[in-house]
Protein backbone atom coordinates (compact mmCIF):
# COMPACT_ATOMS: atom_id res chain seq x y z
CA UNK A 1 0.00 0.00 0.00
CA UNK A 2 2.85 2.38 0.94
CA UNK A 3 4.49 1.53 -2.40
CA UNK A 4 1.27 2.34 -4.25
CA UNK A 5 1.02 5.81 -2.72
CA UNK A 6 4.72 6.40 -3.25
CA UNK A 7 4.34 5.81 -7.02
CA UNK A 8 7.99 4.79 -7.34
CA UNK A 9 9.12 8.21 -6.08
CA UNK A 10 6.86 10.13 -8.50
CA UNK A 11 4.05 10.69 -5.96
CA UNK A 12 4.56 14.47 -5.98
CA UNK A 13 3.76 14.54 -9.72
CA UNK A 14 1.34 11.65 -10.28
CA UNK A 15 -1.16 12.46 -7.54
CA UNK A 16 -1.48 16.19 -8.24
CA UNK A 17 -2.02 15.36 -11.94
CA UNK A 18 -4.88 13.00 -11.03
CA UNK A 19 -6.26 15.49 -8.49
CA UNK A 20 -6.36 18.34 -11.03
CA UNK A 21 -8.00 16.19 -13.69
CA UNK A 22 -10.69 14.88 -11.35
CA UNK A 23 -11.28 18.35 -9.95
CA UNK A 24 -11.90 19.51 -13.54
CA UNK A 25 -14.31 16.60 -14.09
CA UNK A 26 -16.15 17.34 -10.83
CA UNK A 27 -16.41 21.07 -11.54
CA UNK A 28 -17.71 20.32 -15.03
CA UNK A 29 -20.49 18.12 -13.64
CA UNK A 30 -21.45 20.63 -10.95
CA UNK A 31 -21.38 23.68 -13.23
CA UNK A 32 -23.33 21.97 -16.05
CA UNK A 33 -26.08 20.97 -13.60
CA UNK A 34 -26.09 24.42 -11.99
CA UNK A 35 -26.35 26.13 -15.38
CA UNK A 36 -29.37 23.97 -16.22
CA UNK A 37 -31.06 24.70 -12.88
CA UNK A 38 -30.41 28.42 -13.38
CA UNK A 39 -31.76 28.40 -16.95
CA UNK A 40 -34.92 26.62 -15.79
CA UNK A 41 -35.37 29.12 -12.96
CA UNK A 42 -34.93 32.07 -15.34
CA UNK A 43 -37.36 30.57 -17.85
CA UNK A 44 -39.91 30.09 -15.08
CA UNK A 45 -39.50 33.71 -13.98
CA UNK A 46 -39.88 34.97 -17.57
CA UNK A 47 -43.10 33.00 -17.97
CA UNK A 48 -44.46 34.40 -14.71
CA UNK A 49 -43.72 37.97 -15.75
CA UNK A 50 -45.44 37.41 -19.09
CA UNK A 51 -48.44 36.00 -17.29
CA UNK A 52 -48.66 39.09 -15.10
CA UNK A 53 -48.47 41.61 -17.94
CA UNK A 54 -50.99 39.80 -20.07
CA UNK B 1 -33.81 10.70 -48.67
CA UNK B 2 -36.00 12.48 -46.16
CA UNK B 3 -34.72 15.37 -44.11
CA UNK B 4 -37.19 15.01 -41.25
CA UNK B 5 -34.45 13.97 -38.81
CA UNK B 6 -32.53 17.14 -39.64
CA UNK B 7 -35.59 19.32 -39.09
CA UNK B 8 -36.33 17.54 -35.83
CA UNK B 9 -32.76 18.24 -34.69
CA UNK B 10 -33.41 21.91 -35.41
CA UNK B 11 -36.52 21.94 -33.23
CA UNK B 12 -35.71 23.17 -29.69
CA UNK B 13 -38.44 21.24 -27.78
CA UNK B 14 -37.43 18.01 -29.50
CA UNK B 15 -33.73 18.62 -28.78
CA UNK B 16 -34.45 19.52 -25.15
CA UNK B 17 -36.44 16.33 -24.53
CA UNK B 18 -33.99 14.15 -26.45
CA UNK B 19 -30.99 15.59 -24.55
CA UNK B 20 -32.70 14.94 -21.21
CA UNK B 21 -33.52 11.36 -22.18
CA UNK B 22 -30.03 10.56 -23.54
CA UNK B 23 -27.88 12.07 -20.76
CA UNK B 24 -27.89 9.07 -18.34
CA UNK B 25 -27.06 6.71 -21.24
CA UNK B 26 -23.76 8.54 -21.61
CA UNK B 27 -23.10 9.56 -18.00
CA UNK B 28 -23.20 6.09 -16.42
CA UNK B 29 -21.09 4.30 -19.05
CA UNK B 30 -18.64 7.22 -18.74
CA UNK B 31 -18.37 6.65 -14.98
CA UNK B 32 -17.84 2.91 -15.52
CA UNK B 33 -15.14 3.38 -18.18
CA UNK B 34 -13.28 5.98 -16.12
CA UNK B 35 -13.43 3.82 -12.96
CA UNK B 36 -12.14 0.78 -14.87
CA UNK B 37 -9.49 2.92 -16.58
CA UNK B 38 -8.33 4.25 -13.21
CA UNK B 39 -8.00 0.77 -11.76
CA UNK B 40 -6.15 -0.45 -14.85
CA UNK B 41 -3.92 2.60 -15.10
CA UNK B 42 -2.96 2.99 -11.47
CA UNK B 43 -2.92 -0.67 -10.36
CA UNK B 44 -2.81 -3.20 -13.18
CA UNK B 45 -0.53 -1.54 -15.75
CA UNK B 46 3.17 -2.34 -15.22
CA UNK B 47 5.58 0.56 -14.57
CA UNK B 48 7.31 1.91 -17.67
CA UNK B 49 10.87 0.64 -18.17
CA UNK B 50 12.22 4.19 -18.49
CA UNK B 51 9.77 6.40 -16.61
CA UNK B 52 8.77 4.00 -13.81
CA UNK B 53 5.44 4.91 -12.24
CA UNK B 54 5.75 8.50 -13.48
CA UNK B 55 4.29 7.45 -16.84
CA UNK B 56 0.90 6.90 -15.13
CA UNK B 57 0.22 10.61 -15.63
CA UNK B 58 -0.47 9.49 -19.22
CA UNK B 59 -3.89 8.16 -18.17
CA UNK B 60 -5.17 11.60 -17.24
CA UNK B 61 -2.97 13.71 -19.53
CA UNK B 62 -3.74 12.05 -22.88
CA UNK B 63 -7.55 11.93 -22.39
CA UNK B 64 -7.54 15.61 -21.31
CA UNK B 65 -5.48 16.56 -24.36
CA UNK B 66 -7.78 14.48 -26.60
CA UNK B 67 -10.78 16.29 -25.12
CA UNK B 68 -9.20 19.70 -25.73
CA UNK B 69 -8.97 18.97 -29.48
CA UNK B 70 -12.12 16.87 -29.96
CA UNK B 71 -14.31 19.40 -28.14
CA UNK B 72 -12.81 22.20 -30.23
CA UNK B 73 -13.61 20.37 -33.47
CA UNK B 74 -17.17 19.71 -32.26
CA UNK B 75 -17.53 23.38 -31.37
CA UNK B 76 -16.20 24.59 -34.73
CA UNK B 77 -18.34 22.17 -36.76
CA UNK B 78 -21.47 23.12 -34.78
CA UNK B 79 -20.63 26.81 -35.23
CA UNK B 80 -20.23 26.30 -38.99
CA UNK B 81 -23.56 24.47 -39.22
CA UNK B 82 -25.14 27.30 -37.22
CA UNK B 83 -23.74 29.92 -39.58
CA UNK B 84 -24.57 28.10 -42.81
CA UNK B 85 -28.07 26.85 -42.02
CA UNK B 86 -28.92 29.56 -39.46
CA UNK B 87 -29.67 26.83 -36.98
CA UNK B 88 -30.16 28.07 -33.41
CA UNK B 89 -29.64 24.63 -31.89
CA UNK B 90 -26.24 24.29 -33.60
CA UNK B 91 -25.12 27.61 -32.10
CA UNK B 92 -26.35 26.34 -28.73
CA UNK B 93 -24.16 23.23 -29.15
CA UNK B 94 -21.13 25.38 -29.96
CA UNK B 95 -21.72 27.62 -26.95
CA UNK B 96 -22.08 24.55 -24.71
CA UNK B 97 -18.73 23.14 -25.84
CA UNK B 98 -16.55 26.11 -24.89
CA UNK B 99 -16.40 25.85 -21.07
CA UNK B 100 -15.96 22.07 -21.26
CA UNK B 101 -13.13 22.38 -23.79
CA UNK B 102 -11.42 25.19 -21.92
CA UNK B 103 -11.39 23.26 -18.64
CA UNK B 104 -9.90 20.12 -20.18
CA UNK B 105 -7.30 22.16 -22.07
CA UNK B 106 -6.32 23.56 -18.68
CA UNK B 107 -6.13 20.00 -17.28
CA UNK B 108 -3.97 18.90 -20.23
CA UNK B 109 -1.55 21.79 -19.67
CA UNK B 110 -1.27 21.24 -15.90
CA UNK B 111 -0.89 17.45 -16.10
CA UNK B 112 1.64 17.97 -18.91
CA UNK B 113 3.65 20.35 -16.73
CA UNK B 114 3.56 17.83 -13.86
CA UNK B 115 4.87 15.19 -16.26
CA UNK B 116 7.46 17.49 -17.79
CA UNK B 117 9.20 18.40 -14.55
CA UNK B 118 10.40 14.88 -13.58
CA UNK B 119 10.99 13.69 -17.17
CA UNK B 120 12.35 16.76 -18.98
CA UNK B 121 13.51 18.74 -15.96
CA UNK B 122 11.10 21.63 -16.57
CA UNK B 123 7.42 22.41 -15.97
CA UNK B 124 7.23 24.62 -19.03
CA UNK B 125 9.13 25.22 -22.23
CA UNK B 126 8.12 27.39 -25.19
CA UNK B 127 7.99 24.25 -27.27
CA UNK B 128 5.73 23.98 -30.37
CA UNK B 129 3.32 21.43 -28.83
CA UNK B 130 3.06 23.24 -25.50
CA UNK B 131 2.74 26.68 -27.04
CA UNK B 132 0.05 25.66 -29.54
CA UNK B 133 -1.93 23.96 -26.75
CA UNK B 134 -1.72 27.19 -24.72
CA UNK B 135 -3.00 29.08 -27.79
CA UNK B 136 -5.94 26.64 -27.81
CA UNK B 137 -6.77 27.63 -24.22
CA UNK B 138 -6.71 31.30 -25.25
CA UNK B 139 -8.98 30.51 -28.23
CA UNK B 140 -11.54 28.95 -25.90
CA UNK B 141 -11.29 31.86 -23.46
CA UNK B 142 -11.51 34.38 -26.32
CA UNK B 143 -14.60 32.60 -27.64
CA UNK B 144 -16.26 32.71 -24.21
CA UNK B 145 -15.24 36.33 -23.66
CA UNK B 146 -16.61 37.35 -27.05
CA UNK B 147 -19.94 35.63 -26.32
CA UNK B 148 -20.15 37.26 -22.90
CA UNK B 149 -19.33 40.67 -24.40
CA UNK B 150 -22.15 40.76 -26.97
CA UNK B 151 -25.60 41.23 -25.54
CA UNK B 152 -27.72 40.30 -28.55
CA UNK B 153 -27.66 36.46 -28.56
CA UNK B 154 -27.93 36.17 -32.35
CA UNK B 155 -24.99 38.51 -32.94
CA UNK B 156 -23.03 36.71 -30.20
CA UNK B 157 -23.73 33.39 -31.95
CA UNK B 158 -22.55 34.66 -35.32
CA UNK B 159 -19.45 36.53 -34.15
CA UNK B 160 -18.26 33.72 -31.88
CA UNK B 161 -18.90 31.18 -34.65
CA UNK B 162 -16.50 33.03 -36.94
CA UNK B 163 -13.83 33.02 -34.22
CA UNK B 164 -14.35 29.28 -33.59
CA UNK B 165 -14.02 28.48 -37.31
CA UNK B 166 -10.90 30.61 -37.81
CA UNK B 167 -9.32 28.97 -34.75
CA UNK B 168 -9.52 25.54 -36.40
CA UNK B 169 -6.17 26.38 -38.05
CA UNK B 170 -4.58 25.70 -34.68
CA UNK B 171 -5.88 22.11 -34.41
CA UNK B 172 -3.62 20.46 -37.03
CA UNK B 173 -0.74 22.60 -35.75
CA UNK B 174 -1.17 21.06 -32.28
CA UNK B 175 -1.62 17.55 -33.62
CA UNK B 176 1.34 17.57 -36.01
CA UNK B 177 3.62 19.85 -33.96
CA UNK B 178 5.57 16.87 -32.65
CA UNK B 179 6.32 15.61 -36.14
CA UNK B 180 6.81 18.96 -37.93
CA UNK B 181 9.20 20.40 -35.39
CA UNK B 182 11.85 18.97 -33.15
CA UNK B 183 9.71 19.01 -30.00
CA UNK B 184 10.44 18.00 -26.44
CA UNK B 185 7.07 16.29 -26.47
CA UNK B 186 7.12 12.65 -27.50
CA UNK B 187 5.49 11.49 -30.74
CA UNK B 188 2.09 9.76 -30.57
CA UNK B 189 2.36 6.18 -29.36
CA UNK B 190 -1.30 5.12 -29.49
CA UNK B 191 -3.15 7.31 -31.97
CA UNK B 192 -1.12 6.34 -35.00
CA UNK B 193 -1.72 4.15 -37.99
CA UNK B 194 0.77 1.47 -37.00
CA UNK B 195 0.28 -0.82 -34.02
CA UNK B 196 0.38 1.02 -30.65
CA UNK B 197 3.90 1.17 -29.23
CA UNK B 198 2.77 -0.11 -25.82
CA UNK B 199 1.86 -3.50 -24.37
CA UNK B 200 -1.83 -4.35 -23.94
CA UNK B 201 -1.90 -3.86 -20.14
CA UNK B 202 -0.73 -0.27 -20.72
CA UNK B 203 -2.91 0.50 -23.75
CA UNK B 204 -6.21 -0.93 -22.48
CA UNK B 205 -6.61 1.49 -19.52
CA UNK B 206 -5.75 4.39 -21.82
CA UNK B 207 -8.41 3.36 -24.34
CA UNK B 208 -10.93 3.03 -21.49
CA UNK B 209 -10.07 6.51 -20.24
CA UNK B 210 -10.30 7.98 -23.76
CA UNK B 211 -13.72 6.37 -24.23
CA UNK B 212 -14.85 7.39 -20.74
CA UNK B 213 -13.84 11.03 -21.21
CA UNK B 214 -15.58 11.13 -24.61
CA UNK B 215 -18.81 9.74 -23.13
CA UNK B 216 -18.52 12.21 -20.27
CA UNK B 217 -18.19 15.02 -22.81
CA UNK B 218 -21.43 13.96 -24.49
CA UNK B 219 -23.27 13.85 -21.14
CA UNK B 220 -21.91 17.29 -20.16
CA UNK B 221 -22.70 18.70 -23.60
CA UNK B 222 -26.30 17.41 -23.48
CA UNK B 223 -26.82 18.98 -20.04
CA UNK B 224 -25.34 22.34 -21.07
CA UNK B 225 -27.22 22.22 -24.37
CA UNK B 226 -30.52 22.10 -22.49
CA UNK B 227 -29.69 25.30 -20.60
CA UNK B 228 -28.51 27.02 -23.81
CA UNK B 229 -31.72 26.00 -25.64
CA UNK B 230 -33.86 27.29 -22.75
CA UNK B 231 -32.00 30.60 -22.69
CA UNK B 232 -32.49 31.09 -26.45
CA UNK B 233 -36.24 30.45 -26.39
CA UNK B 234 -38.00 33.50 -25.11
CA UNK B 235 -41.69 32.75 -25.04
CA UNK B 236 -42.34 29.39 -26.60
CA UNK B 237 -45.24 27.47 -25.07
CA UNK B 238 -43.22 24.25 -24.74
CA UNK B 239 -41.06 25.90 -22.09
CA UNK B 240 -44.12 26.14 -19.83
CA UNK B 241 -44.45 22.36 -19.83
CA UNK B 242 -40.74 21.82 -19.29
CA UNK B 243 -40.18 24.16 -16.35
CA UNK B 244 -43.39 23.42 -14.49
CA UNK B 245 -42.68 19.68 -14.53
Amino acid sequence: MRAFFDMGGYAAFVWPAYAVTFAVIGLNIVSARRALARAREEARRRLQMQGETR
Amino acid sequence: MTWTWFHRLASPPHVYALAARLTPWFAWPAALCIAAGLWGGLVLAPPDYQQGDGFRILYVHAPSAWMSLMVYMTMAIAAAIGLIWRMKVAHAVAASCAPIGASFTFAALVTGALWGEPMWGTYWEWDPRLTSELVLLFLYLGYMGLRAGIEDPQRADRASAVLAIVGVVNVPIIHYSVTWWNSLHQAPSVMRLAKPAMPFAMVAPLLLMLLGFTLLFVALLLTRLRSEVLARERSASWIREVVSA
